[in-house]
């Protein structure tokens, strides 16, 4: 066994019941993050456990300095009112930041109340873009992704390779909406056309085929998904199914590399999609991978763990940068030093962080390999188009953040 | 087996033979108000008073739900979309309409109630296993809509719901102030159930229940007495919803969902299916079960199973109706 | 081009054709719960995390022991149907003496326990299962491009329908089956070891889930959720035909697939609850359901 001691420490902290840290003599010296996430739902793949091992990786990888930190855990079912409650109850018994807060109804919901009690929400997976418009707050950063960024990259970047006419299938509800008409914008505006679109009841749908038939009698180039998860892969395997990747091209506007992975190259092959990381992007990412790949399962981080790993690591060298009981003392003005410092990191390389909590940092739009490509189980993508940071997200001014206007 | 003639009926107990105490009360569930009350008003002071709201709302929930199951012998498996509507409602006249939180709170439950009013009218048609299967089928059907429905804002919710003031006099931001005004609704819905139950009409009910046939030939037209007490049941877990959504500033899709259903279904059968007591301690108990055991991830719902089938094969009479048959005694 | 409703008729009859595929699963599904309903008396709420055991059989068969489609077809019945013969002598036959609820709300802590537990083992994400080789392509009717599996399965789905249909109306062992249901006592003073065939018989509607379990994992994202989205529909179709009815749950089946086929095609957000719609209204004008008895 080669762990050391800090890792026996963080691993002790993590599976330790009831969530109550315990009081220390040194108290002020203590940094406790909590990693509040999905366990048990829909996203455990794709947050969940990894952004528990990712976030352990970044106080590993920031090493000692004066300081020790504490990493817990808990699951928010998705429910917004048990996420509500456990971050109460952790900012009440000295949790100074709570990490990744995936699913965007309790994303919003923790977002009041770090705000309320003056701590730092540090948001990797959570996908609504009001975290950093109508609802930002100076105690968030919002490190990740948003809807905006992945319809910005795959819309306009998907345009300018050739597919200039669309057809769009969409959950019939507030995320697929928002998704549908940002892309459908940023196609508009790059050239392109929306030939038409079809709205579907979620979650209630499993078979999709009578909406490829709609879409493939439009006849336009490329077909955009404007759904997530299991949705995403039913319409992919329907679609191939009935023989419309001879006349589109598929693009999924939130898929990640767990999705790709349960899909299956055989019939994810050719499809387009936007992620802010992949593990294997450069001799950064491959660095990082080496390094958790054994606590992971045995499987490379994905976007939003990936994520917990950049925004957790930036948090504690603002700590580290302003002191302990600054940090402790007031959550806004650990996120001000934390928009002051430029960052940089493993997963992200350099990127900054906007005065709305917005990271700013590049978006990427692969293409999924087809079987014949793949060189190892993990070998699923290709970089198809970069997006730079200050293209990828919405512009400062758009958001109508009140914090922006003061 | 269709051999109806040996089933035992579900393990309600049975209330026809009770002497008439205080408001109906018998002694010893005086004595059980006693701790009741007496806990509504030392617990904020020590336990954390914003848990003992969510405690006191899915408690109302749950009598609410056992008016039906434990009175009626009704059980529906949807009631999820009348806690979720009133909390809806009360969210979205809080927050866009500015109303104060009392005023919400009506609204949501009457919302809530109105919802009852059709879903009941087409539920009672049917009972047992049946009512069961539609009461859940019109559930999903009210989940289906608060998806797509705008002002609910999908699956963000209706978020940052002002606490307001009572009576637009008493800021409710303060949790012990909040608090207080959740224990009063809760003492209020609790013990108009206990008044509904004890009435006249509540002695139909039970009539009902034991034998609708004799019920039917000795002139009661039993469908009204069903439908009004479907109605009573949505309305008041419409109030305990919203009142929920007003604690927290957040009402969102878990509230309908067919998974809440199953929640307040096990609250109450954890404390005992009929009792006056049973669904307040089996809302105490898996309310804190979920608490606690947050960092248990999936096996959430593996042990909620579990206790289901525990209390389905082994403990039918919940934890009220077993301490009560101990002592000898009605909760 | 001729137009119907101001939608080309070509694709209209691809959508009716779609439709009789979902059909094909609610039938099945609502065939085995007809079954179960019968003889026991219980509404079996782990019906869809069975139908979710079915297609992660046919995937660990594949994935652990090389064991293709054709043989998963025919052995994760039959595993799942013995987990459910387990599950029954266990938990469930302590029930009949019991109000009917109890089985219900048995079954549903169940469904909990195994949809936990799989999520638990798997993830959420879903597992990929391929089409077998014999089965993909697709003909080209003229008028839509038809998937070759997809007509599998219809066709898969009423032989099955047919089948049990025929057991239980044509043979010796589905008289008894029927007499049992309406008086057990009776047919067990005749000699007949009811228990052993109740026990069967769950086993068997248990089986008839996980075959819709195996027929659609190839085409549907193999996931822990993938049945309890799918179960309540089956519900309100068990409502609108009428519990007590094999043919009855196999003809609303098949005809509820093509309605909702044709919301999508009409009006797509409502394709969701056009079922629960014609459950209401079913429910005023006929209370004991289309094909049932009063």
């Amino acid at each position: 066994m080669s762990l050391n001691r800090r890792e026996m420490l963080a691993a002790g902290a993590a599976t330790a019941l009831g969530g109550l840290p315990r009081a220390r003599a040194q108290g002020g010296q203590v940094i406790r993050l909590g990693v509040l996430t999905d366990m048990s739902g829909p996203y455990r793949d794709t947050t969940g456990p990894g952004s528990v091992v990712l976030t352990q990786q970044a106080v590993q990888d920031f090493g000692s300095r004066g300081f020790q930190v504490e990493v817990l855990q808990a699951d928010h079912q998705n429910k917004p009112d048990v996420g509500a409650n456990i971050a109460r109850q952790w900012f009440d018994q000295g949790i100074d930041a709570v990490v990744d807060l995936p699913t965007s109804s309790v994303a919003l919901a923790v977002n009041q109340i770090a705000r309320e009690k003056n701590k730092v929400h540090l948001n990797s997976g959570a996908a609504t873009s009001d975290l950093t418009g109508a609802q930002c707050s100076p105690n968030t950063v919002h490190w990740t992704y948003d809807t905006y960024m992945l319809a910005k990259s795959t819309g306009a970047a998907i345009v300018k390779t050739g597919g200039d006419s669309w057809f769009f299938i969409t959950a019939d509800y507030a995320f697929g909406h928002a998704l549908e008409r940002d892309t459908s914008n940023f196609v508009r505006s790059a050239g392109g056309r929306v030939l038409g679109n079809v709205r579907y009841p979620f979650p209630a749908t499993t078979d999709f085929s009578a909406f490829l038939l709609q879409a493939q009698a439009s006849r336009a180039k490329v077909l955009g998904f404007a759904n997530a998860s299991t949705d995403t892969v039913n319409c992919i395997k329907g679609a191939r199914e009935f023989g419309l990747q001879r006349s589109m091209k598929f693009a999924a506007l939130l898929m990640g590399i767990v999705d790709v992975k349960s899909l299956g190259l055989e019939a994810g092959q050719g499809l387009n999609l936007t992620e802010a990381f992949y593990w294997d992007l450069n001799d950064r990412t491959r660095a990082l991978t080496e390094r958790v790949r054994a606590k992971n399962e045995g499987r490379p981080p994905a976007m939003v763990p990936a994520g917990c790993y950049g925004a957790v690591l930036h948090y504690l060298k603002a700590v580290a940068d302003m002191g302990v009981p600054a940090a402790k003392a007031s959550g806004v003005e650990a996120v001000n030093r934390m928009k002051a410092m430029p960052a940089d990191d493993d997963a992200f390389g350099a990127s900054t962080i906007r005065p709305d909590g917005r990271c700013i940092h590049p978006a990427y739009l692969f293409e999924v390999k087809a079987p014949g490509e793949s060189r190892n189980p993990w070998d699923l993508y290709k970089l198809a188009a970069t997006t730079p940071g200050e293209e990828a997200f919405r512009p400062l001014a758009e958001g109508g953040c009140p914090l922006v206007r003061s | 087996m269709a051999d109806t003639t040996s089933i035992t009926a579900l393990a309600i107990p049975d209330h026809a033979k009770e002497s008439d105490g205080v408001w109906g009360f018998t002694r010893a569930q005086l004595v059980a108000l006693g701790v009741l009350v007496a806990f509504l008003v030392v617990s904020p002071f020590v336990l954390y008073p914003v848990f003992l709201m969510k405690l006191l709302c899915f408690a109302l929930f749950a009598c609410a739900f056992n008016l039906l199951i434990g009175y009626v012998g009704l059980l529906s498996f949807g009631h999820a979309a009348y806690f979720g509507m009133g909390g809806y409602l009360a969210g979205h006249a809080a927050k866009a309409w500015g109303l104060t939180p009392e005023v919400s709170i009506i609204i949501g439950g009457a919302t809530a109630g109105l919802l009852g009013v059709v879903a009941g009218w087409i539920a009672i048609r049917r009972q047992g296993i049946y009512f069961a299967m539609i009461t859940l089928a019109l559930a999903q059907m009210v989940y289906f809509f608060c998806v797509q429905a705008p002002f609910t804002g999908g699956e963000d919710g209706i978020q940052a719901i002002p606490r307001g003031s009572f009576l637009g006099l008493f800021p409710l931001d303060q949790d012990m102030a909040m608090y207080w005004m959740v224990a009063g609704i809760f003492l209020l819905g609790f013990l108009l159930i206990h008044r509904i139950i004890h009435s006249p009409y509540g002695q139909v009910l039970k009539s009902i229940r034991e034998n609708e046939p004799r019920a039917t030939s000795l002139g009661y037209r039993t469908d009204d007495y069903k439908l009004m007490a479907f109605i009573l049941s949505a309305t008041l877990a419409g109030v305990a919803g919203a009142t929920k959504s007003i604690v927290f500033g957040i009402a969102t899709l878990t509230d309908v969902h067919w998974s809440m259903s199953g929640e307040v279904v096990l609250m109450t059968l954890v404390g005992g299916l009929g009792t006056v007591f049973g669904p307040v301690v089996g809302a105490a108990v898996i309310v804190t079960m979920q608490n606690y055991l947050a960092e248990m991830g999936a096996w959430v719902t593996v042990i909620q199973g579990v206790i289901f089938v525990a209390c389905v094969l082994a403990f039918r009479r919940g934890l009220i109706g077993e301490l009560g048959a101990l002592l000898k005694v009605k909760l | 081009m001729d137009d119907i409703f101001g939608i080309p008729a070509p694709l209209l009859f691809g959508q009716l054709l779609l439709g009789l595929i979902n059909g094909a699963f609610y039938a099945m599904l609502s065939l085995g719960l007809a079954v179960i309903f019968g003889l026991l008396n219980i509404v079996n709420m782990a019906h869809g995390a069975q139908f979710m055991m079915g297609a992660f059989c046919a995937w660990m068969l594949l994935a652990w022991a090389g064991i293709g489609y054709w043989w998963a077809l025919i052995l994760s019945p039959i595993i799942i149907g013995f987990t459910g013969i387990v599950l029954e002598k266990l938990f469930i036959s302590k029930l009949y003496k019991l109000d009917h609820l109890y089985g219900l709300l048995l079954t549903f802590g169940l469904a909990l326990i195994i949809e936990g537990v799989f999520r638990n083992e798997f993830g959420s994400s879903g597992l990929p299962y391929r089409i077998p080789p014999e089965l993909s392509g697709a003909w080209d009717l003229g008028f839509m491009f038809m998937p070759i599996y997809r007509g599998w399965v219809v066709v898969a789905a009423l032989i099955l329908c047919l089948a049990t249909w025929l057991i239980i109306e044509k043979t010796r062992l589905g008289a008894y089956l029927r007499a049992a249901t309406e008086n057990a006592a009776l047919v067990q003073a005749f000699g007949v070891n009811v228990p052993r065939m109740v026990t069967l018989t769950y086993g068997f509607g248990v089986a008839l889930a996980a075959i819709g379990g195996v027929l659609a994992a190839p085409i549907y994202s193999v996931n822990p959720q993938m049945g309890s989205n799918l179960i309540i529909v089956v519900f309100a179709v068990v409502v609108i035909g009428g519990m007590g009815s094999i043919l009855g749950s196999i003809l609303t089946g098949f005809a509820l697939g093509i309605v909702e086929g044709l919301t999508k095609v009409f009006w797509p957000e409502a394709s969701a609850t056009v079922i629960f719609v014609i459950m209401a209204i079913v429910l005023l004008a006929r209370p004991a359901g289309l094909f049932g008895r009063a």
